[in-house]
């Protein structure tokens, strides 16, 4: 079953590159639309250039980090929100202003406050601190109400209650704000990157590209975003499984 | 120190569960508490656990260590039966001892299995358990014996004798044969809306 689709997704990919190539022969124009072998040469080529991992680390590492710092905060404040109500009540207006405000506004504020070094960070924690929130508050409220007041008449402490009640409750809510953050993070922090052009980013590479009109280079470092996107979600994904897994497990070395 | 239920008044809208309820449950001893659906038995349990409010009346003299059998089975779905019993113990119960408890209650062997799998059955007698393990001076056993066979009732209903020596026992149930297995004191309570449903111990 697992083979079988992996085979469909196969299929279908190839069947996109051929109506890219079918495209791109049909525009003859490198400027406009190159083809797939052109973006595959040229994106060996970055790949084998000496500064490809110093660039790729450089957005990398700040877009992950407001990923989990946006993780950190939003969970933090989403369990405050979630125990006093008066705190959600707080809360809202600003969830809401992060949640409409542009992030081209965003950008451009950051950039007159913080300049372009730390930019991404601060764009990727902007645009997943709502998610994260919204969905673990969600989480928190819809927590079986049943299962606390076991635990309050049994006298289970907080630790108790996170582990047992709290964080298997929450792991689809997790999970799902994740999965929808990680891409809007790279999306937002790499757009970041582009109007604030910090030295040594993918920003600046894609921002040269364009600048040069080297469409081949700008299609090469969009597969290197969708990969560092892709490999990002897969890594933390792995990550929380872990973790839970590793919840599970002392659980079972607490019983021996 | 006695449980003393006085003048007891609970209603939700126009709803009038409990009117006047008053009873003493004497520390130590066992009663059980009778009567038809929707006369305020589990709503008198849950006033007495601290998880809801009473309009009226007081209750004095619930101890701080309590355990209960809800209604429910409330376990915790996606751990096994011992992490589920571990949840209310303290560290102190050892795993050889749960597993001990789960074998007299006739579920030797599953301590260590996704209570998610376990039956209507298994599952009640998991709850019963946590209740007896948990460190109390009260239990709170609201309708225990629910969805059991004959045969797993009669030995649960052993299991609950012999480890609720010393403890204050409030046992809500619709049959009376459980009522008197458990002896102590009984109480009847009165169908809702009659003028003050006042418990009766006899």
């Amino acid at each position: 079953m697992k083979s079988k689709r992996r085979l469909e997704q196969a299929a279908a990919v190839l069947i996109a590159l051929a109506v890219w190539q079918a495209a791109a022969a049909i525009v003859d124009r490198p400027a406009l639309l190159v083809t797939p072998a052109v973006v595959f040469m040229k994106l060996i080529s970055i790949c084998s250039s000496p500064d490809f991992l110093r660039t790729a680390a450089f957005s990398f590492v700040r877009i992950a980090s407001g990923f989990l710092l946006a993780l950190a905060a939003g969970c933090a404040l989403a369990a405050l929100a979630g125990s006093f109500r008066l705190v959600e009540v707080l809360f809202r207006p600003f969830i809401q202003t992060i949640k409409s405000v542009p992030v081209a506004s965003f950008i451009i504020l950051c950039l007159i406050v913080i300049g372009s070094e730390g930019l991404s960070v601060l764009i990727a924690f902007l645009i997943v601190l709502p998610i994260v929130y919204t969905n673990v508050l969600q989480g928190i409220k819809s927590t079986d109400r049943k299962l606390l007041e076991m635990a309050k008449v049994f006298r289970a402490g907080l630790p108790k209650k996170i582990k047992y009640i709290y964080l298997p409750q929450l792991e689809p809510h997790i999970v799902s704000a994740s999965s929808v953050s990680v891409g809007l993070a790279w999306k937002a922090g790499i757009a970041g990157e582009v109007i604030g052009i910090p030295d040594g980013s993918i920003g600046e590479k894609l921002y040269e590209a364009k600048v040069y009109l080297s469409t081949a280079e700008l299609f090469a470092w969009t597969v290197v975003i969708i990969l560092l996107s892709i490999g990002f979600e897969k890594l933390f994904s792995f990550i929380l499984k872990r973790l839970y897994a590793l919840t599970g497990r002392s659980q079972r070395w607490i019983s021996q | 120190m006695d449980i003393t239920v006085t003048g007891l008044e609970k209603r939700y809208g126009e709803n009038r569960v409990l009117t006047g309820f008053t009873a003493i449950f004497p520390a130590g001893e066992t009663t059980c508490i009778m009567g038809p659906s929707g006369c305020g038995k589990t709503t008198l349990l849950n006033i007495m656990m601290g998880l809801d409010f009473a309009d009226g009346g007081e209750v004095r003299g619930v101890p701080r260590l309590m355990s209960a059998v809800f209604q429910e089975d409330r376990l915790l779905e996606g751990f096994n039966a011992e992490s589920n019993i571990r949840f209310v113990c303290g560290k102190k119960t050892y795993r050889e001892e749960i597993a001990e408890h789960l074998e007299r209650i006739g579920l030797a062997g599953e301590h260590d299995k996704p209570v998610r799998n376990f039956s209507g059955g298994m599952r009640r007698r998991v709850a019963v358990v946590r209740a007896v393990l948990a460190k109390s001076e009260i239990l709170f056993l609201d309708e225990p014996f629910k969805g059991l066979d004959e045969k797993t009732k009669l030995l649960t209903m052993q299991y609950v004798r012999d480890n609720i020596a010393g403890r204050t026992v409030i046992i809500v149930t619709h049959s009376l044969d459980e009522a008197q297995a458990f002896g102590g004191r009984l109480i009847n309570m009165p169908v809702r809306n009659e003028t003050g449903s006042r418990g009766a111990g006899s």
